[in-house]
């Protein structure tokens, strides 16, 4: 239908009024809220010497963190695509007391301000915690290492990928299935062969969020982190330290790196739904 | 519609595998928060809530969600239709910037506000010489919490808009109907669900707000700290107790937003 009333209605004027009026204040809000702020990042960075930003760029300690900031946000996303199949599958596909009590709690990372589930998850995870005295057993430290960062990081991104799997699921045929299975296929088989290939994207999409909110997180992982330098400080810890010492040439230099990784973590992305999917979105 | 294979110890195994992750992830977290508040009794709770400054950080916390829900309602409004009423160039570009806030970290959404507003901005001199204070004092704060909230309305209400379609407006501005009445009687019934959906998602993140507002904040106490950044505060001064007792609030607020989630979303697709 799209491309008919492209090809016929191409010039034509919407017959839809209020055109002018609704751009007009979408642009406004749009151009006060981002734009500007966005073009003075950019008059900003040019105003910095290369030579200096590379230097900032590069110093070890900045460069440990972007170490740090990245092994931790793979990791926990790498744990929250595993758990956030298995979630996505058990509240798809199984029928169980409390299921809608589960389905509801998924979304709470989003609702809990990252400040308090930080803080909270400190204390639980300190040597004498709840969660903490038993990992102390076998004499692992959670909280002020990079594990207790990967477990405010899985904490953050598990809705993201829950929420990408689940309605892809739901719309997998089960003929399929049914047919795999009458052909005599074994379970596992029918998951990875017939299932798999349906939700991959929607997998691959909610890892990327996840990673890309990881990375930037800042209000649980300070918390926990410690922030030893060269251990567990993360990049947005960076920034804001020179951020403290009103250094807004280090600060934005730091941050165009963080961004440059944003841009091509959602870029990597992009290209593998182009690949395995026709990409599903709202906007021509 | 089950299918057959799909029962027996595997689904146990899975369900107890996700009871479990989840109980120690989201609900311990909560459990912790409630009970280190309470533990030296409801009278040092009661005096930790309605401290001079944590009722300050109460009242900077609603100011700055309210201010941040209607922008964005407004916004999210005018940007949805917009985009899925109409054709133009450049959608796509407006709707990447709309949907810029999620990928971007809260810290550096707090620098580029410094950068636009700071001292070293061309906006300064304009900003000093008329009294205009925005960093490190409230409207600083009001607009981190706009700006990572941005997306959040304009996105529940597009793809809903989107599978709606532009016939029945279309039908409707034929027979003669205005821009808001069209608004009102013909597409707002269809988001109504949606619209409210988003609205809760705007206070759930406005609320809760740490690094940006952080960045932006002058950390000054009764002045420019909202609750987490209270709450950063305690903890910071070993005040643990006050910490969590503060924190419970927001803990009381994240499930009430929870449970309206879910009954919006009940309502929503009950009515679909």
């Amino acid at each position: 239908m799209g491309s008919i009333t492209k090809t016929g209605k191409k010039k034509t004027k919407s017959v839809i009024p209020g055109f002018g009026l609704s751009f007009g204040i979408t642009m406004a809000i749009l151009s006060l809220v981002v734009i500007i702020p966005l073009c003075s990042l950019i008059v900003f960075s040019s105003q910095l010497s290369f030579h200096e930003f590379i230097e900032t760029v590069t110093r070890p300690r900045v460069l440990s963190s972007y170490r740090v900031s990245i092994l931790t946000a793979l990791a926990a996303s790498a744990v929250n695509a595993v758990m956030g199949l298995i979630l996505a599958w058990v509240l798809v596909r199984y029928d169980f007391p409390g299921k809608r009590i589960m389905d509801g709690l998924i979304e709470l990372p989003f609702a809990l301000p990252t400040a308090v589930a930080g803080i909270s998850l400190t204390h639980l995870t300190v040597e004498d915690g709840w969660v903490g005295s038993f990992f102390g057993k076998f004499g692992i430290r959670v909280a002020y290492t990079k594990f207790g960062i990967i477990i405010a990081l899985v904490f953050i991104g598990i809705p993201f990928v829950v929420r990408s799997v689940q309605p892809v699921l739901e719309k997998v045929e089960k003929e399929y299935e049914e047919a795999a299975s009458m052909l005599g296929a074994s379970r596992f088989r029918i998951f990875f062969e017939v299932i798999f290939p349906e939700i991959f994207p929607a997998l691959i999409a909610g890892f990327t969020m996840a990673f890309a909110r990881s990375i930037g997180e800042y209000g649980s992982v300070v918390f926990i982190a410690g922030n030893t330098p060269y251990e567990t400080e993360i990049t947005p810890l960076m920034i804001m330290s020179e951020l403290q010492e009103f250094d807004y040439a280090s600060a934005t230099s730091i941050a165009l790196v963080m961004l440059l990784i944003a841009f091509l973590i959602l870029f990597v992305n992009a290209v593998i739904q182009s690949y395995t999917s026709k990409i599903v979105s709202g906007i021509e | 519609m089950k299918i057959r294979n799909n029962q027996g110890p595997l689904k146990w195994f899975f369900i107890g595998i996700s009871a479990v992750f989840l109980f120690i992830m989201l609900i311990l977290p909560l459990i912790y928060v409630l009970v280190t508040g309470l533990k030296k009794g409801i009278s040092v709770y009661l005096a930790a809530v309605t401290d001079e400054y944590a009722l300050k950080a109460v009242g900077l916390t609603i100011e700055a969600t309210i201010i941040s829900v209607i922008v964005n309602t407004v916004f999210g409004l005018f940007a949805a239709w917009t985009i899925t009423k109409f054709r133009f160039r450049g959608k796509k570009i407006i709707s990447t910037l709309i949907d810029l806030p999620l990928t971007i970290s809260p810290i550096i959404a707090g620098l580029i506000y410094v950068l636009t507003f700071g001292r070293q901005s061309f906006l300064y001199p304009f900003l000093h010489e008329h009294g205009i204070d925005i960093i490190f004092a409230v409207p600083g704060i009001v607009l981190a919490t706009i700006f990572v909230t941005f997306p959040f309305i304009s996105r529940e209400l597009i793809p809903v808009l989107t599978a709606q379609g532009t016939d029945e407006e279309e039908a409707a501005a034929l027979m003669g109907a205005g821009g808001f009445r069209i608004f009102r009687e013909v597409t707002f019934p269809h988001i109504k669900w949606a619209f409210l959906y988003g609205i809760v998602l705007c206070t759930a993140r406005a609320m809760g707000e740490f690094g940006a507002v952080s960045v932006l904040s002058g950390h000054l106490r009764g002045k420019t700290n909202t609750m987490p950044l209270y709450i950063e505060l305690l903890y910071q001064g070993y005040d643990f107790t006050g910490a969590f007792a503060v924190s419970s609030i927001l803990v009381i607020m994240a499930l009430l937003i929870l449970i309206l989630r879910n009954l919006l979303e009940h309502r929503g697709k009950s009515e679909n």
